[in-house]
């Protein structure tokens, strides 16, 4: 019943590999005259979107079409939920329109993982971020796109990361993308550095698998990739910092800062970005930023990850825990 | 294709190394007749050990025309009609060669015909990329039982076979040798 993708840290290390090695030849298929496989013919896919998301759902939707899923999009304005509809109900609608699939987005951390484990719907669930948990796609997307800036694209083939130094700055606490990129980062061997103001550093961090730092310009030299994590003023009460002004001075990527990094770091986001807050424009719109290039690698993640789950008749991933054991 | 477990020991050789460099070099002749002198054609082969088959092939069209000829793979997991019954399969590259295959004349090229089906699949792959001038199909064994209108414009050896047998095909630079091997299935 290992069939869903909720938590990056259910990836084992060969899992997470094969995923990014058939996101690869995923990527090829943008290449050609017809962007176009019929693998997923026949398969119904839902868009469960109960929270605001551009990127993430058009690349969703784009990765679904190129395999030839049927898709429907299901967006919580305008729908039943806003008449006080429950996650029951809805999931148990979709079950009966005979859904093979449910790609997931919540506010409330652990959704996905009980609408996986509960029993009301038969389809895969494949977590897009929910509240301040997880989003396993977008840490996928982001070692893909590391993989292929710091290793090569076929070099990096059958790679996983091992020794590479990521650092992540800026709002962790309330950052689900922080969370799956050090359960991913570290599952394929990466040495990962936390950076933030203390206020924003999550309790327990201590038992997570990486370093925290409060000092950017320390960490910065012995980088090999950057990401800068937006600052969430949808989910704080301006009271984790003095002023914005001086988060960005401490805690922003500006130019002078970048050519503080080595030779072949590489600067990431996941987007959407706050310029001039966490980063200066004149970083957002350098060579050495992957932000674009990291919203098209998102496209052949997500294909990858809907090809392993659903194109054959049983997924292709393990999990390495069971719904038994939660 | 069969894939033959290396527990079986009776298999036996039909095709040598040698004979597998004979029969390339009469396939590569027989295209550049067909082909009127191999101008337009394009080798495509299929992952894992056909692709080997069409470099070897290109190099022996190469000295006989004395020209370049664009080789490539094409990888038809995503195209395959058994999909659902299996779990998911690695992915294997498919790489066209720069001029792309329009107008061209491709010659598949595989290791083993059995039921037709890859080649099937082969050919919903190449809709998706291009429209060549015609597709022809190059094997190394072709050994028969087709469940689909299909055959092959240039065999290395009709090998007559039962259902029961299995027919193995080892390459240098996969297997570490060239043999083809025909044994019995292993009943589990």
């Amino acid at each position: 019943m290992q069939r869903h993708l909720i938590s990056a840290a259910d990836l084992t290390r060969d899992d997470a590999v094969l995923i990014l090695d058939t996101a690869e030849e995923m990527a090829r298929v943008a290449d050609r005259p017809i962007k176009k496989l019929p693998t997923l013919r026949g398969r119904t896919i839902v868009n469960l979107f109960f929270e605001d998301s551009t990127r993430t759902r058009i690349s969703f939707e784009a990765a679904e079409k190129r395999l030839s899923a049927d898709v429907i999009n299901f967006s919580a304005k305008g729908s039943s939920v806003s008449k006080g509809e429950s996650l029951k109900d809805t999931a148990q609608t979709l079950e009966a329109m005979g859904v093979d699939a449910v790609v997931i987005r919540h506010g409330a951390s652990g959704a996905p993982y009980r609408l996986a484990t509960s029993g009301w719907i038969d389809a895969a669930v494949v977590n897009a971020g929910d509240g301040t948990h997880q989003h396993p796609t977008q840490a996928l997307l982001d070692a893909f796109t590391m993989r292929r800036r710091l290793i090569g694209r076929d070099a990096g083939l059958g790679q996983d990361l091992a020794g590479k130094r990521i650092t992540l700055v800026g709002d962790v606490l309330h950052s689900r993308v922080a969370r799956s990129n050090v359960d991913l980062l570290h599952t394929l061997g990466a040495e990962v550095t936390l950076v933030a103001p203390p206020t924003l550093v999550p309790v327990g961090v201590e038992h997570w698998p990486c370093e925290v730092s409060y000092d950017l310009d320390s960490v910065l030299p012995k980088s090999d990739a950057v990401m800068m994590l937006r600052v969430q003023r949808e989910r704080m009460n301006a009271a984790f910092f003095p002023t914005e002004r001086e988060y960005s001075r401490r805690y922003g990527l500006d130019g002078d800062r970048m050519a503080r990094m080595p030779e072949h770091a590489i600067v990431m986001h996941p987007g959407p970005m706050v310029r001039g807050m966490e980063i200066t424009a004149e970083v957002a719109d350098s060579d050495r930023c992957t932000v674009v290039e990291q919203v098209a690698n998102g496209v052949s993640i997500r294909m990858a990850v809907l090809y392993l789950l659903l194109g054959g008749n049983e997924p292709a991933v393990s999990h390495a825990r069971t719904t038994e054991e939660k | 294709m069969d894939k033959l477990d290396s527990h079986t020991s009776d298999a036996r050789p039909v095709l040598e190394g040698p004979d597998i460099a004979r029969v390339l070099t009469r396939i590569a002749h027989e295209i550049v007749e067909r082909a009127k002198g191999a101008d337009d054609v394009v080798l495509l082969g299929i992952p894992t050990r056909g692709v080997f088959l069409a470099q070897r092939l290109a190099a022996k069209l190469e000295q006989i025309t004395d020209r370049k000829i664009p080789v490539g793979s094409l990888d038809i997991t995503m195209y395959r009609d058994d999909l659902r019954m299996h779990p998911p399969r690695a992915l294997a590259r498919t790489e066209i060669p720069g001029d792309g295959i329009d107008g061209k004349l491709v010659v598949l090229v595989d290791d083993v015909l059995f039921s037709g089906r890859t080649i099937r699949a082969a050919l919903d792959a190449l809709n998706d990329i291009g429209r060549p001038r015609a597709v022809q199909l190059a094997v190394l064994v072709d050994r028969g039982h087709r469940e689909l209108p299909i055959r092959a414009d240039y065999v290395g050896k009709n090998l007559p076979t039962s259902l029961r047998e299995t027919v193995k095909v080892q390459l240098a630079e996969e297997d570490g040798r060239d043999t083809v091997l025909l044994g019995v299935k292993q009943t589990q």
